[in-house]
């Protein structure tokens, strides 16, 4: 069985604040926060780009995980936010890694895509060996500061995260996995090649509130685990209100969300990972103790994973 | 009670607020109910009216008015 052996994350150093937002969204920095959760994001620098942050959350898990570069078999780089239409980031990332002619695959599926990675790497991994998902996101790339754009511009920042997937022990050893994608809502959260992020928030809300919950229920009821012993959920961080939502409706208490929303906003694919290497640096959980991975994208994709600590 | 006032009874119940718009006002527009208030008031439906919504209705403009709720709940029953 595949387990999660390390996480990484980078953040850019630039902090944007709800007031610095407000100012050119025509809005109060107080509704941003009660909308959303975020009282502050990162933006990257002109010159960063989702490879260097992506790079940067890498070499983050590797070092955690003192796992040599070398060792890495398969990439896996999930990124929405990319500037062209192709080559994905993943082999310019898998060449500054100095991972030679190693694998290294795009998922660009956004906000799911960490999760969607991490399913992936955990079948991929018993075979062929150690697998790095990376997930990096330049989201202030894919919006209009503009007033018109504010209920969508106010949510996002950047940064990147990063986990390590490999047979036999680790961290966190996977337990099942749940996926889903349903096109009927395709064009309810896209982000044309023009841009910006188009999003009907109402309708990715009514579809997240039951595909998250519904999903985690269903790994947790195929492993016999009640969702009250399970003592983490680290899910994408999209919006404060929504993590509520989603605790409510899987009837496990909000607290065991792990959140850093507040501090990071939502750096679409980036998020889960961003967070897991966050509340891994804090965690004080015993061996055997239930944790769940969470997202929900456009696509719309989602799932749920179910990890147990080791 | 008709349907329209098992509806009017849910969504006050949900947004707490007795001053329903009319029932072709948006329930949106005028923010007597919020994105993240809807889904709570689909649940409301489901159990009021013994309906199973699919995602596939899911769509936020079949539940945009008191009206169009009543419609949309009238064809499920």
């Amino acid at each position: 069985m595949a387990s999660i052996a390390g996480f990484g994350s980078y953040l850019p150093a630039r902090v944007v604040t709800n007031a610095e937002l407000a100012a050119q969204l025509d809005c109060k920095p107080e509704w941003i926060l009660e909308v959303s959760g975020i009282e502050e994001r990162r933006y990257a620098a002109s010159d960063e780009d989702v490879v260097a942050m992506g790079v940067a959350a890498a070499r983050n898990c590797l070092d955690r995980a003192q796992c040599p570069a070398a060792d890495i078999r398969l990439l896996i780089v999930s990124s929405a936010s990319s500037p062209q239409r192709f080559p994905g980031p993943a082999a310019a990332i898998a060449a500054q890694l100095g991972l030679g002619e190693t694998p290294a695959i795009d998922i660009p599926v956004a906000s799911a895509g960490s999760l969607f990675g991490l399913a992936l790497a955990s079948h991929l991994a018993a075979s062929g060996g150690p697998v790095l998902v990376v997930a990096t996101e330049k989201m202030s790339q894919a919006i209009e500061l503009l007033p018109d754009q504010r209920n969508t511009a106010i949510l996002f920042g950047d940064g990147a995260g990063a986990c390590l997937v490999r047979e036999g022990a680790g961290l966190l050893r996977i337990a099942g996995r749940e996926l889903g994608s349903d096109g009927t809502f395709a064009s309810d959260l896209r982000l044309p090649l023009a841009g910006p992020v188009e999003m009907n928030g109402r309708s990715v809300i009514m579809q997240a509130t039951r595909k998250i919950p519904r999903a985690i229920l269903a790994v947790l009821e195929r492993s016999g685990v009640p969702p009250a012993d399970v003592q983490a959920f680290v899910m994408h961080q999209a919006n404060q209100n929504l993590m509520d939502r989603v605790a409510k409706g899987v009837g496990a208490p909000a607290d065991r969300f792990y959140s850093n929303i507040r501090r990071y906003g939502n750096t679409s694919s980036a998020s889960m990972l961003i967070a897991a290497a966050e509340w891994w640096t804090g965690a004080a959980l015993s061996p055997g103790a239930p944790v769940c991975f969470a997202a929900f994208g456009a696509g719309f994709h989602w799932g749920a994973i179910l990890a147990i600590t080791e | 009670m008709n349907n329209q006032d098992r509806i009017a009874q849910i969504l006050k119940a949900v947004s707490q607020n007795p001053e329903l718009p009319g029932a072709d006002e948006s329930l949106f527009d005028g923010g007597y109910l919020d994105s993240f208030a809807l889904p709570e008031v689909v649940a409301a439906l489901e159990k009021e009216f013994g309906i199973k919504i699919p995602d596939s209705d899911l769509n936020p403009r079949k539940f945009e008015t008191i009206n169009k709720i009543e419609q949309y709940v009238g064809a499920r029953q």
